[in-house]
């Protein structure tokens, strides 16, 4: 034996000392207790269900045991009864129609918009010179601000509502598509010299795949800002929707209706990003990341 | 000592003359000259920072922000293997193969590049799916299909293990005997720069500072005599001194 683990023999007269391989240092024995992983473990079956669910039970007893004043907060059923009342009568298939347009118009031209305006300014610097300081200065002012210069440009019709949607739309789009397409790797780019791409094949098969993961982000950010600035343009001023069904409530005290609109409103945010989730899922498959 | 024996017919494929090339106030590449024949295989061995990479990247053209004068002759069928596969993770494996080919046949010769390097039946997988070596080989497949005249190599390897390493070795030489493009493979191994080329360089303070003949019979066996001796003596041009394998 050295002289280095005899010392140590010394030093910790504990039965593995006297190996006689010398030192079996304690860190060696083997762990029973397995390390955490940092990996997030199995996703939990309708787990996005359940903190919702939990709410709805909590609200169900609050009504039950009286807690909750009908008139602050009518219970679950009541609001099922008025819905039921609501769609027997027509309204509310004829307010949702409205707004759905409305977001569906101004979704549409928002993202057309915002995703040419991230490819000029994203794909050459003359573009963004031009492009990107307009972009910043519109996504500094809050849509709610632009809304009486709207008014009195496009009156109180369809055209304001449908243009004060789309300029909150463009924004993200814009924003995200643009990021996405100027962190392109630019081994990427090489590899295309390399290759020798034309501009075009290499716009369609590097550029805009590899934006695409920016773009779904733009999207699922953009659905819910249409959403958003729907409420806005429909109570600001309107004679139908969503938003005007739950402004009219309100005049009346009637609460239940009120959160009738709150129910549709939430089921069409989220379902719109359901929808958004799928497609980009589908197109996005050949990723690995924390999720999967 | 700059004699070799393949080529010796017509013009080389690749002719460098006087290459300079600078960042900023460090001179890379110091009036550089080089000629590579066609078909011929050489290796280019240097220490880190000896300018491997940059007379790589000048013959493929990936050079326009680096300042520098001299000239520079390649064939226009070229295609460079990195030493990162850089495959585009949003195409499958057939897809990269093919990318930015303009041919009507593009599928089908992309299929017998996929299979000469053992991977047919993996057309559709993403490439996230493949080992680093599948990834390379893919890399591989993707320049071969090119028929390039001139394959280059930026240390296509060096990020592989050791028995992948050995099996693309044989791999790659495969695939050389067959399609004969002339290959400038960059490399910091020695071992792998004797055992492939015909010829090889060191590049030392931005000049070629040893240009060998590999005249060990293929296939090569590492404890050839001729084997240690010119590794011996690559390994004295790159500035690490080593006593002879054998005794001679």
């Amino acid at each position: 034996m050295n002289a280095i683990s005899h010392t140590a023999a010394v030093a910790l007269p504990i039965p593995y000392a006297s190996d006689e391989r010398g030192l079996v240092p304690p860190a060696a024995k083997p762990r029973k207790t397995g390390r955490r992983r940092l990996a997030l473990g199995r996703a939990i079956p309708l787990g996005a269900l359940i903190g919702p669910a939990l709410l709805l039970v909590i609200w169900s007893l609050g009504s039950v045991a009286g807690l909750i004043d009908p008139r602050t907060l009518p219970a679950p059923w009541s609001v099922v009864g008025t819905a039921i009342d609501l769609i027997a009568e027509g309204k509310l298939q004829d307010h949702l129609m409205t707004s759905a347009w409305r977001a569906a118009q101004g979704l549409v031209f928002g993202i057309l918009i915002g995703t040419v305006l991230a490819l000029i300014s994203g794909l050459s610097r003359v573009g963004e010179a031009i492009i990107d300081g307009p972009v910043q200065i519109k996504r500094a002012i809050p849509t709610l601000a632009l809304i009486p210069l709207l008014m009195l440009w496009f009156g109180i019709g369809e055209g304001m509502k449908v243009t004060a949607i789309a300029l909150a739309v463009l924004i993200p789009i814009y924003i995200q598509t643009h990021s996405s397409l100027r962190s392109i790797d630019s081994r990427y780019v090489e590899l295309a010299q390399t290759l020798r791409m034309g501009y075009g094949e290499f716009i369609r098969e590097v550029i805009l795949p590899g934006a695409l993961p920016g773009f779904f982000l733009g999207l699922r950010l953009a659905v819910t800002y249409a959403w958003l600035s729907l409420v806005v343009v429909e109570q600001v001023n309107a004679t139908s929707g969503i938003g005007y069904m739950i402004d009219l409530a309100r005049n009346y005290g009637q609460t239940d209706i009120v959160i009738v609109g709150l129910v549709v409103y939430a089921l069409l945010g989220l379902g719109c990003d359901g929808i958004v989730r799928f497609f980009q899922e589908r197109s996005l498959s050949w990723r690995r990341t924390l999720a999967d | 000592m700059a004699s070799h024996l393949g080529g010796l017919s017509g013009a080389p494929v690749v002719r460098v003359e006087s290459l300079v090339r600078s960042f900023g106030p460090r001179t890379i590449l110091d009036g550089l000259s080089l000629d590579i024949e066609k078909g011929e295989f050489v290796a280019l061995l240097g220490r880190s920072g000896s300018g491997k990479s940059t007379l790589l990247r000048a013959l493929a053209d990936l050079d326009d922000k680096v300042s520098g004068s001299g000239r520079i002759e390649t064939p226009d069928k070229k295609s460079v293997v990195f030493q990162d596969a850089r495959l585009l993770p949003w195409k499958r494996v057939l897809e990269n193969v093919v990318l930015g080919l303009d041919l009507p046949d593009a599928a089908e010769r992309g299929q017998v590049a996929l299979e000469e390097v053992g991977l047919s039946g993996r057309e559709t997988a993403w490439p996230v799916e493949l080992s680093g070596g599948e990834q390379q080989r893919v890399a591989l497949a993707r320049s071969l299909v090119r028929d390039p005249d001139l394959l280059l190599a930026d240390e296509p390897f060096g990020a592989l293990d050791a028995l992948t390493r050995l099996r693309m070795h044989d791999l790659l030489r495969q695939l050389c005997a067959r399609h004969q493009p002339a290959v400038l493979l960059v490399t910091h191994d020695v071992d792998e720069a004797v055992t492939l080329a015909d010829r090889v360089l060191v590049l030392d303070n931005g000049a070629i500072a040893a240009d060998i003949v590999i005249d060990v019979p293929r296939p090569r066996d590492h404890g050839h005599r001729r084997f240690g001796e010119i590794r011996s003596e690559l390994l004295r041009h790159l500035g690490v001194e080593t006593k002879p394998v054998l005794p001679v």
